[in-house]
């Protein structure tokens, strides 16, 4: 049988859909996995790249993240994480924190530089001009720069999430599930359809992600900013 | 793990051969595929930057690529390439050709047109003129793509350990050590692969000094 019938056939399997460890648990693990880590991350990164951008100050904190982040081995960071968490818990340790831990290390730098240049890009003019009208800087912060640098901090939130989305399966191999689990287990037993199955789940959920922030961001512009830029 | 010491040194030392080993292969694995990257990016980014349309098209592809994971990559390949080396060269490649091909279209867009025409008043024949005035100029941006595909593909070589034992250079480690609950392993694979990506962006700063001495010059007058 060709690869394309198998995984057609093992996709189709309603048994795959429907028993404890099928698709739609995998599922579930693996984008609630991703959302956790995106929003513990985006929770300090978000904050402290708005304000790297607003005060200027610490700007060197971004550009070494932002190199760091291109070159962040993943699998190496999982690994090397499993000494530590085991020590915190002898069980989760070895399945969940390692993944865990280092996709909210992974999430982190596409936020902050992203809401840095976003706010520190803003027209120096505008800034000026709101403060001589009397705008308290946690006013220019909330009123002027963060709708302007919107779609720019969408950006950095999506390709964050695409990927995490995308870096989670390598969980599967030091214990974690999701979608992983099935190119592990198709590997190990060779089955050509459960590893192509999890092959096309992975990507699908990859690019729906992708799909999906992309239309986020759309709706995020502020109508006075699409129209500007539209005129 | 199991109330072991953190590093168990006499087995590191009773290791250092097979160590090596893998560190030689590891090297191998990314240069293999940052060397043909290189050569493919090369080419692809000529092409781009003769016509013009073709570089969105180029940018979407490469992106697409990027959002599948490696794990993925490598897991689908094994079914048809089999166990080889082909297996693991193939993804990390690709990989490449996204850092690399926008990094060497900016670096030869940012040569400055005057100068260009300058080197035509001067007489440079079209080859002359790429090989002493564009490419000299291009060089930063250039190294710059290849400290990005050398240090992620000395990340990524370590995902091919899961294709199996012949594979995945120090990757072996981290994943053998995590299948043995052992230590020492894990940070023998984890922080020698990292210290060689470490090095290899070191290396990567070095040839640029070499290639644009005149970079250097210039911070020197000043």
């Amino acid at each position: 049988m060709d690869v394309f019938s198998a995984t057609a056939q093992w996709l189709a399997d309603p048994m795959h859909w429907q028993s404890a460890n099928g698709i739609p648990a995998r599922l579930f693990e693996h984008v609630a996995l991703s959302a956790v880590s995106l929003i513990l991350s985006g929770c300090v990164a978000m904050p402290l790249g708005l304000w790297i951008g607003h005060t200027g100050r610490f700007s060197w904190l971004v550009v070494s993240s932002a190199n760091a982040w291109r070159a962040l081995p993943s699998f190496a960071l999982i690994g090397l994480l499993v000494p530590f968490t085991t020590v915190i818990d002898p069980n989760l340790g070895f399945t969940l924190y390692p993944t865990l831990i280092a996709m909210i290390v992974l999430a982190g730098p596409p936020v902050l530089v992203n809401a840095y240049q976003g706010v520190a890009g803003v027209d120096r003019d505008l800034v000026e001009a709101a403060r001589a009208m009397g705008m308290r800087e946690r006013q220019v912060l909330l009123g002027l720069e963060i709708p302007i640098a919107l779609p720019v901090l969408a950006t950095g939130v999506r390709s964050a999430a695409v990927q995490v989305i995308a870096t989670a399966t390598l969980g599967a191999t030091f214990g974690f599930g999701g979608l992983g689990r099935f190119i592990v287990l198709g590997d190990a037993n060779q089955d050509n359809g459960e590893l192509f199955g999890g092959v096309v789940l992975v990507a699908a959920l990859a690019l729906l992600t992708q799909a999906l922030f992309t239309l986020l961001e759309r709706r995020l512009v502020s109508p006075g900013l699409a129209t500007h830029t539209a005129g | 793990m199991n109330g072991e010491p953190l590093v168990r040194w006499d087995w590191l030392f009773a290791h250092l051969g097979p160590i090596a080993d893998r560190v030689v292969q590891h090297l191998y694995l990314a240069a293999i595929a940052v060397g043909i990257g290189f050569a493919i990016s090369f080419a692809l980014a000529a092409l781009s930057i003769r016509r013009r349309r073709l570089f969105p098209l180029i940018s979407i592809l490469a992106t697409g690529v990027y959002a599948i994971p490696s794990f993925a990559l490598f897991a689908a390949l094994v079914a048809v390439t089999g166990l080889s080396v082909l297996t693991a060269e193939i993804p990390l490649v690709l990989y490449t050709l996204v850092l690399f091909v926008p990094n060497i279209v900016a670096g030869f867009d940012a040569v400055p047109g005057d100068v260009l025409e300058a080197a035509d008043g001067l007489g440079y024949t079209a080859g002359e003129r790429w090989w002493r005035v564009e490419l000299p100029l291009a060089v930063p941006l250039v190294v710059a793509g290849l400290r990005l595909a050398t240090v992620s593909t000395i990340g990524l070589v370590t995902v091919s350990a899961i294709l199996g034992n012949s594979l995945g250079g120090l990757g072996y480690y981290i994943l053998d050590g995590y299948h043995r609950h052992f230590t020492t392993e894990i940070l023998v694979g984890g922080l020698l692969s990292i210290g060689l990506a470490a090095l290899a962006d070191l290396g990567c700063v070095l040839l640029q000094r070499l290639l644009t001495p005149w970079a250097a010059a210039r911070v020197a007058v000043r």
